[in-house]
This record gives structure tokens, C-alpha cells and sequence, in this order.
């Protein structure tokens, strides 16, 4: 890829890492109410108002507030969280990973899952696996993960302790860790897949439902390609044609969904780790707006913003690589 | 187009959705109690679906912890979730078709304005930007409809500009200015009617998406605010009761999955049927 391009695609997302900056930025300041009296207790004095506006900056002139809310945020500062005594940034360092390795592990399987039950589905297409599928995928697509998180909740330790499942089917439903355990090594990492695997379970059959969707129309459309009828024609077996010839023509398609479906995993991962009681971003995010604490709501704007944003970066750049049709455009 | 058969499922899902509407407008007009209303907890409370309370009287979904019936709560809160995603998807539809329109149409500065904000907005997932909008405006149904239009426009603008540009080359175009059409009428009349297929297409899956949202922000707290039942704070209402009494949360998590899965089929018959439309209106 020639370095220009690299330049103009990076340049881009740093504009629009800017743009929604100033977006929540101008949204603070459009919202009714005074910022400080939303931050202060209710019982604080008009001198202790004064103090903290001071202190916040208020009482200096917009633009200067502005040009300090985007320089400091683009190098991660996103000022003191109103609630709770440590830095935002120190917060989202800490919700992050968790977050991360969420929605990333389940996007990973949900695009397994689904590519392959796509592909599979675009191979016997109008009979009854396909049938199956669709109705499958559909259903999944139109649930709200919180309350498939819920029923599985419910499954998997009241009805699995009734129903007498295996030990191992009985699945820890809270938190990231068994509380009070002091695991190390092994058994720790044992622990900490128990707990993970309703959490990303949920999100990679919900994501898997929109892939498989995806999938399965643009494999019917590449099935009547010229290239795909040549691999039968010399003899290429069922199996080699899907596998190889198909998906390779697929990986741009795929990777532009990847990256399309990252705020689907955000979101789903919010609702999932609400119930679940995970540490992330979402519960983070949810749990500032219930405490007024602006700040780490604003904070963790920007970081999803810097998420996305990075995610459609990597893409942009992934695509040539993946597709050689794409090349020198 | 001729021959054209309805899927079953087509007629499923318009028959449900009809279905709703109905049940949702006319059952609690009819209510003989007031589905908010908190009565005799002890005798009515966590009566299981098709079961009688106390003073006889038949509960088809049962009732929830305070003794109320869960099935004209469902229809109570299908009213404001219907009606918070149909508004909120509408007003998103008409606000992004008319953006795409400028901005495929005028190009120069407005295209970079409302593309520029556009990709601004993208840049957040739609649940980050809600979460924003109802954290510095009190939860309500009005907000919920208003934050729902304004982060819902952007795909829809995205396609009607992608169609705009490409259709504002097309003879007809030319045809229709040199008749001494004005550029408005040019504009809505001739262009905006062959944009039109894909922002219905995406309006209409967009009014799952935001019921979806709506109720999962409910279902956060930050939604509608009980005593008024959404179907998200009805499942989280049933949150602690799971195991005593899963149809609390059951009953209401049915009836959502339902619409939508009834709106996403909609969805899928009207694209494909209108995406043979556009294949034989390029042919020609």
C-alpha cells in the first residue's frame, strides 16, 4: 500500500477522533443544567460552588475549555472522576482489557460460527438446513442479548442444579472470578474460563446470527461466479471449493463486516456485562450515568470512539492485504 | 413484478404486527383494572399464567410481583415501545433521506458537513451515543423518541447519497432541468423517488433496532421509568425473580422477540422485493 494512502487513512480517523471530541464536548455543554451543581452534592454552599468551578476550569472562557478537552484527551487525560477518588483514565485502564478481551473473543467465535454456518447454509440452499439456519440466525438477530443472558442465567444454575447436570455444566453466573478464591496458574485460568463462558457465549450466538446472515447472501452471490464454476469444472471437490475458493473471495467481505459489527459488540457487551456483573466499559459507562459522575461518562465516549475508530483503521489497512482485487485503488 | 406471491412469512409477520397494534390501542382502553395500579398484593401477587387469584379473577401471562396482570402490563408497554421505535425509526428515515438528498445533490460544502457529521456520529456505537443522550437528559419517553431520531439518520443518509450521486448523472436529469423543471423539483420529484427503495428498506429494520435499543435501555434503568411498564423494565422487574417466577421476565422478553423478528422478516421480503425492482429499472 502506498504510503500516502496509509497517511490520508490515518489522518482521517485522527480528524474524526477530533470531531467527536468536540461533539461530546458541545453535548456537555448543550445539556440543561449547571455542570457544577450536577457534580456537587446537593447540600454544597455557593461558596463551595465557586470553589469547585475554579477548580473545574468552568470559569474560563468556552474555547479555552474546549482546546484543553482535546488536547488533554488526545493524550488519554480525561480529568478526575466526580464519584470515585482516581483518574478516568486510571478507570478505563482498568475496564479496558476486560472489555477487549470480551468482544473480542466472542467476535471471533461468532465469526467461526457464522461463516460457517453460512457457507454451509449457501451450500444446501432452499432445503431444510438452510431453512433451519435462517430461522436460527433470524430469531438470534432479533433478541436482546440481556435477556438471552438471563435465560441462560436461569438454565445453567437453577435449572442445572434441579435437572442434575454434570458438574461441569453447572456455570458460575457473576463476576469474573469465584469470590473469596485465591487461585494461581491453572486453576485460576479454570476459574476464569468457567465464568467466561455464558458472558461470551451469549455474545458470539447473537453475533453469529447477523455473520451467518451476511454470509450466506454473499456466498449465494459468489456462487454463480465464473471462477466457481472453472474449480468444479477441473474437478476440484465440494469440499476444497467451499473451504478455499469461496472463503478467499469472502475475506474482504468478512473483514469489512468485523469491523462494521464492532459497535454491535459493544453494545450487546454493555447489556452482557450488566448482567453478568463484569467489570467493563459498559458496566462502567452505566454505572457513571446512574451516579452523575460526567467525566468517566465522557472518558469512556472517547475511548469507544478510539476503538471504532482504530477498528475501521485496521480494516482499511487489512483490506488490500486480503483482497489483491483491492490493491491500487 | 408480475407473479409476485407473498412468503408465508411475510404474511405471518404483517398478520402479528397487525394483530398488535390492535390488541396494544384497544385491550387497555378496555381494562377493567389499571394495569399500574397496585391492589390486594397478597391475594394477586406471582399468580403462574392461565392461573386465577384470589378473588377469582384469570390472569393468561400471570401476574408480577405487586399483584399485577402481566399481560395488559405487556399491552400498556407495548403502546410507548411501539410507538418510541416506529416515531424514533421514522423520524430518523425522513431526517437521513432528506441529508442524503442535500448532500448527493448540492455536494461541495453541505455534502462535507453533513458527511463529515455523519462519519462523526458512526464513529460512536448508537448505544454509546444513547447512553450519552439520556445520561444528560432525564430519562423519558420524549428523550428516548428524540436521541433515537438523532443517532438513527446516518445509514439511511449514507445510501440515499451513494444512490443521489450516481442518479444525478443519469440522462433524465439532464432531461428534466432542460424542461425548465426548478432544481427542488428536479430534486424531490425525478432523483429522490429512485433513492427512495433502500432507505424504506433500512427505516423499516431500523424500527427493530430502535425497539431493541429502546427496551434494553429501559431494561438499564435509564428508559422509561416505572410505574409505566416498557417491555425492558418489565424483564428486568423479573430479573430477581427468575427461578420463583420466570414468566415475569419471560412473557415480556416473548412478545419483544416477536415484533422484531416480525419487523426484521418485513424488512427481508420489502429488500428483496425491491431489489428486483432496481435490477429491472438498471437493465433497462
Amino acid at each position: 500500500m502506498p504510503t500516502s494512502t496509509l497517511l490520508r487513512a490515518v489522518l482521517r480517523a485522527l480528524v474524526l477522533y477530533c470531531a467527536v471530541l468536540t461533539l461530546t464536548f458541545v453535548l456537555l455543554h448543550l445539556a440543561p443544567g449547571d455542570t457544577v451543581t450536577m457534580l456537587a452534592p446537593a447540600d454544597a454552599s455557593a461558596a463551595d460552588l465557586a470553589r469547585l468551578r475554579s477548580q473545574l476550569g468552568l470559569n474560563e472562557p468556552l474555547a479555552v475549555q474546549y482546546v484543553r478537552w482535546v488536547t488533554h484527551s488526545l493524550s488519554g487525560d480525561f480529568g478526575e472522576s466526580a464519584a470515585r477518588g482516581t483518574t478516568v483514565a486510571a478507570l478505563i485502564r482498568d475496564a479496558l482489557p476486560v472489555s477487549l478481551a470480551l468482544g473480542l473473543s466472542s467476535l471471533l467465535l461468532s465469526f467461526l460460527l457464522g461463516t460457517a454456518a453460512g457457507v454451509l447454509q449457501s451450500a444446501r440452499a432452499g432445503r431444510w438446513p438452510d431453512r433451519i439456519g435462517t430461522v436460527v440466525s433470524v430469531v438470534l438477530v432479533s433478541s436482546p442479548a440481556y435477556w438471552l443472558a438471563l435465560g441462560a442465567v436461569a438454565c445453567f444454575t437453577w435449572l442445572a442444579s434441579r435437572w442434575s447436570f454434570p458438574l461441569w455444566l453447572r456455570l458460575p453466573a457473576f463476576g469474573l472470578a469465584t469470590p473469596g478464591s485465591d487461585l494461581h496458574g491453572l486453576p485460576h485460568l479454570r476459574d476464569l474460563l468457567q465464568h467466561a463462558v455464558l458472558p461470551v457465549g451469549i455474545l458470539a450466538l447473537i453475533g453469529a446470527g447477523g455473520v451467518a446472515r451476511y454470509a450466506r447472501s454473499s456466498a449465494l452471490d459468489l456462487r454463480g461466479a465464473d471462477w466457481m464454476r472453472t474449480a468444479r469444472a477441473k474437478g476440484v471437490t465440494r469440499l476444497r471449493v467451499h473451504t478455499v475458493h469461496l472463503l478467499a473471495n469472502m475475506r474482504a467481505i468478512l473483514i469489512t463486516l468485523f469491523a462494521l459489527s464492532l459497535p454491535g459488540v459493544v453494545a450487546g457487551s454493555v447489556f452482557v456485562e450488566s448482567v453478568f456483573g463484569w467489570p467493563g466499559m459498559g458496566r462502567l459507562m452505566v454505572m457513571s450515568i446512574i451516579a452523575r459522575d460526567y467525566p468517566v461518562v465522557l472518558g469512556c465516549t472517547a475511548a469507544f470512539a478510539a476503538v471504532v475508530l482504530l477498528a475501521n483503521l485496521g480494516a482499511e489497512l487489512l483490506l488490500p492485504l486480503a483482497d489483491p482485487r483491492l490493491r491500487g485503488q | 413484478m408480475s407473479g409476485f406471491r407473498a412468503r408465508p412469512s411475510t404474511l405471518c409477520s404483517m398478520l402479528f404486527l397487525a394483530m398488535l397494534t390492535v390488541a396494544v390501542v384497544v385491550g387497555p382502553a378496555v381494562a377493567t383494572r389499571d394495569p399500574t395500579l397496585i391492589g390486594d398484593v397478597l391475594a394477586r401477587r406471582l399468580v403462574p399464567p392461565l392461573g386465577r387469584d384470589a378473588h377469582g379473577g384469570l390472569h393468561l401471562f400471570g401476574t408480577d410481583r405487586f399483584g399485577r396482570d402481566i399481560a395488559m402490563r405487556m399491552l400498556l408497554a407495548g403502546r410507548l415501545s411501539l410507538a418510541v421505535g416506529m416515531i424514533g425509526a421514522m423520524v430518523a428515515g425522513v431526517v437521513g433521506t432528506l441529508l442524503g438528498l442535500l448532500s448527493g445533490w448540492r455536494r461541495g460544502a453541505t455534502d462535507w458537513l453533513v458527511t463529515g457529521l455523519a462519519d462523526t456520529l458512526l464513529a460512536l456505537p448508537r448505544l454509546v451515543l444513547l447512553l450519552v443522550g439520556v445520561a444528560l437528559w432525564t430519562p423519558s419517553a420524549l428523550t428516548l423518541l428524540s436521541v433515537l431520531a438523532l443517532t438513527g439518520w446516518m445509514g439511511i443518509a449514507r445510501l440515499v447519497r451513494a444512490e443521489v450521486v450516481g442518479l444525478v448523472r443519469r440522462p433524465f436529469v439532464d432531461a428534466a432541468t432542460a424542461i425548465g423543471a426548478p432544481p427542488l423539483r428536479v430534486a424531490l420529484r425525478h432523483v429522490l423517488p429512485h433513492a427512495l427503495g433502500p432507505a424504506l428498506v433500512a427505516t423499516t429494520i431500523g424500527v427493530g433496532g430502535a425497539i431493541l435499543l429502546e427496551s434494553g435501555l429501559s431494561f438499564l434503568g435509564l428508559g422509561i421509568q416505572p410505574p409505566s411498564p416498557s417491555w425492558g423494565n418489565m424483564i428486568a422487574g423479573g430479573r430477581d425473580l427468575l427461578v420463583v417466577a420466570p414468566w415475569v421476565s419471560l412473557a415480556p422478553g416473548l412478545l419483544l422477540v416477536c415484533t422484531v423478528l416480525a419487523i426484521t422478516l418485513l424488512g427481508d421480503a420489502l429488500r428483496d422485493r425491491l431489489a428486483g425492482d432496481t435490477t429491472t429499472v438498471s437493465a433497462r
